[in-house]
């Protein structure tokens, strides 16, 4: 079975975002950046998937400028075979990608796409269920657990109230939950070997997806400050201070 | 205009979600209908048509819909699109869900986290775990939200708004439910409670969640976690309050044993006072705390316990 993992380039998630003074926009440049950490999860899913001989084949894809090819060569460093690098200006909104992928989804027949729920740049979580919907093969948002049981898989689902397991038959696209696996780290021969892994580039006007955006982003600014209060000394003064101060026990 | 609006629910109890959801749409201005998708959930649709400002509420009661699958409460959404200007769902698991399959089928975008209303196509939105707020407008002709609930208030109750049942049913056969676990508490749930205690990695066991618990009821307040405490297995995922968890804004927020990485605030900066129990002097969470107190959480716990009465 071939797995598909869309892998997207974002700030690092250490790294506290700017804004930009005439707030258009955050401000990227010089910004470390990184693979967003749910994709590293799919990733990592796949990679243990094929270590468990049920995928044959890893493609890593990312959509976005030219440096999106640093995250493509850090997923074949921690084990994807080959990766397809969708060439354009600034990152598509999700509806976009989602029909990029569907695209893809329709020239490679993966088995399974394994997708990061959310990306912590926009914090959309559509890609997956965007994606599940256009090439019209089921979807298991939010996994902790993934079981591929013959053509179908089990995908243990977190959701508001506990936990829902669902049977997909395949193929199907999966989004990670960040308890889905802990990734591992990219060994340095790893590094040196994932150079010389197939990387094909193509544009989104070769997939015929129209990537003009949809939504007008009119500001970004920061959001309220929440400025220190005072420190208490004592487990009484805090009761104190809560019931007469502020007011918010009785 | 017209908004419809998706039920937040679990076939018996209509969540408070749903109310919040009706003042966002009487923001956006035009009429507000609601559509309730489950098995056996006709209180539901009576408990949604109490709710003032809603004029018809749709009920879709078919065991297909028991568990509310994407695939299926998709496509039933969008068999009624065609009137609505406007579709929203909460940005819960379930809206989270299902909501974005309608935004694809219907070729539009949609816009996650709503948490203001600036015209009927102009929204609020937070970007980078909180640490940005867009201000977004969308050209499409349907305009679908997910809102984050929390962001606005509950519309009253003294309605009484006509329901109408429809027979659509929607089953794809290719997703089967096989089972769920879900919590029980007694205590409120984490995104409708005025208090909430939260333990992180500073609470080291499981075990030691029950000082929390013994606070939680004497205050009324609901227990949550960092995702620390979660992936150490001390409690289950659905505590989790953050980015990735769930977003809440009570009155009255309390941090024990938590650093407070950015990812864990964006979960809940937007409380009302935040108070925060650690030993660490330096832990960023006392930049946002209004109350402070730097102390060892096993000998502080005990003593608040008692302080409470
Ligand atoms: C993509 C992504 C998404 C994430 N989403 C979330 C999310 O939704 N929610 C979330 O919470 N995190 C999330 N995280 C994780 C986040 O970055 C932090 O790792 C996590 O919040 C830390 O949890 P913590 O504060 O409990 O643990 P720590 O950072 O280890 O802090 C423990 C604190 O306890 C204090 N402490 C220890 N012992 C005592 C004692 N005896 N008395 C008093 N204080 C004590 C310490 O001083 C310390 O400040 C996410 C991370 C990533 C990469």
């Amino acid at each position: 079975m071939k797995i598909l993992v869309p892998v997207k380039r974002v700030i690092d998630y250490n790294v506290k975002v700017r804004i930009k003074t005439d707030q258009t926009d955050v401000d990227l440049t010089n910004t470390k950046m990184a693979m967003n950490p749910f994709c590293e999860i799919a990733v990592e899913e796949a990679v243990r998937l094929k270590e468990k001989g049920v995928a044959t084949e890893i493609v890593a894809v990312s959509i976005g400028p030219k440096a999106c090819q640093e995250q493509i060569r850090n997923a074949m460093a921690l084990g994807a075979d080959r990766g397809i690098h969708v060439e354009c200006d600034g990152f598509p909104e999700s509806l976009q990608v989602a029909k990029i992928l569907a695209k893809l989804v329709e020239q490679e027949q993966p088995g399974l796409v394994l997708v990061g729920k959310q990306s912590i740049d926009s914090d959309n979580n559509q890609t997956a269920q965007m994606l599940s919907a256009l090439a019209k093969i089921p979807q298991g948002t939010f996994a902790s657990a993934v079981d591929v049981e013959g053509d179908k898989v089990k995908v243990t689902r977190e959701i508001d109230g506990g936990l829902q397991t669902l049977k997909l038959t395949l193929p199907a696209v999966i989004s990670t939950e960040l308890r889905l696996n802990e990734p591992r780290y990219a060994k340095l021969p790893d590094i040196m070997k994932a150079k010389r892994k197939p990387l094909a580039v193509m544009t989104t006007e070769e997939l015929g997806v129209d990537i003009a955006p949809r939504v007008n982003t009119l500001k970004v600014t920061p959001p309220p400050s929440r400025s220190a209060g005072v420190k208490v000394e004592s487990v009484a003064e805090l009761v104190a201070k809560l019931r007469d101060e502020a007011k918010v026990i009785s | 205009m017209s908004i419809l609006i998706y039920a937040e629910h679990d076939n018996a109890q209509l969540k408070a979600e749903t109310h919040k959801l009706v003042t966002a749409a009487s923001e956006i201005g035009g009429e507000v209908h609601v559509l309730v998708a489950g098995a056996g959930c006709a209180a539901v649709a009576s408990q949604a048509s109490a709710i003032s400002g809603v004029s018809k509420v749709i009920v879709a009661d078919n065991s297909v819909y028991a568990h509310q699958l994407a695939e299926n409460i998709a496509e039933l959404v969008l068999s009624l699109a065609g009137g609505y200007t406007h579709i929203l769902a909460a940005a819960t698991t379930t809206g989270k869900n299902f909501m974005p399959r309608v935004a694809a089928l219907l070729d539009v975008v949609q816009l996650s986290d709503v948490i203001g209303i600036e015209s009927a196509d102009t929204f609020i939105r937070p970007i980078y775990a909180g640490n940005a707020i867009a201000t977004v407008q969308s050209s499409d002709k349907v305009k679908v939200l997910t809102v984050r609930a929390t962001s606005f208030d509950a519309a009253p109750e003294g309605n009484s708004a006509a329901v109408e049942a429809i027979d659509s049913v929607f089953e794809n056969t290719q997703v089967t439910f096989e089972g769920d676990e879900m919590v029980k508490s007694d205590r409120p749930e984490l995104t409708a409670a005025n208090i909430i205690i939260s333990g992180g990695r500073g609470m080291q066991d499981g075990e030691h969640f029950a000082m929390l618990e013994r606070i939680a009821d004497k205050l009324g307040a609901a227990v949550g976690a960092s995702r620390a405490a979660v992936d150490a297995g001390f409690v289950p995922n659905d505590m989790q309050v953050g980015q990735t968890g769930k977003i809440v804004a009570p009155e009255l927020y309390i941090a024990v044993g938590i650093s407070g990485a950015i990812q864990h605030l964006a979960g809940m900066k937007d409380s009302k006072v935040i108070v925060a129990i650690n030993k660490d002097p330096e832990a960023p969470i006392f930049q946002v705390a209004d109350y402070g107190l730097e102390a060892d959480l096993f000998a502080a716990l005990p003593e608040l316990e008692s302080a409470l009465g």
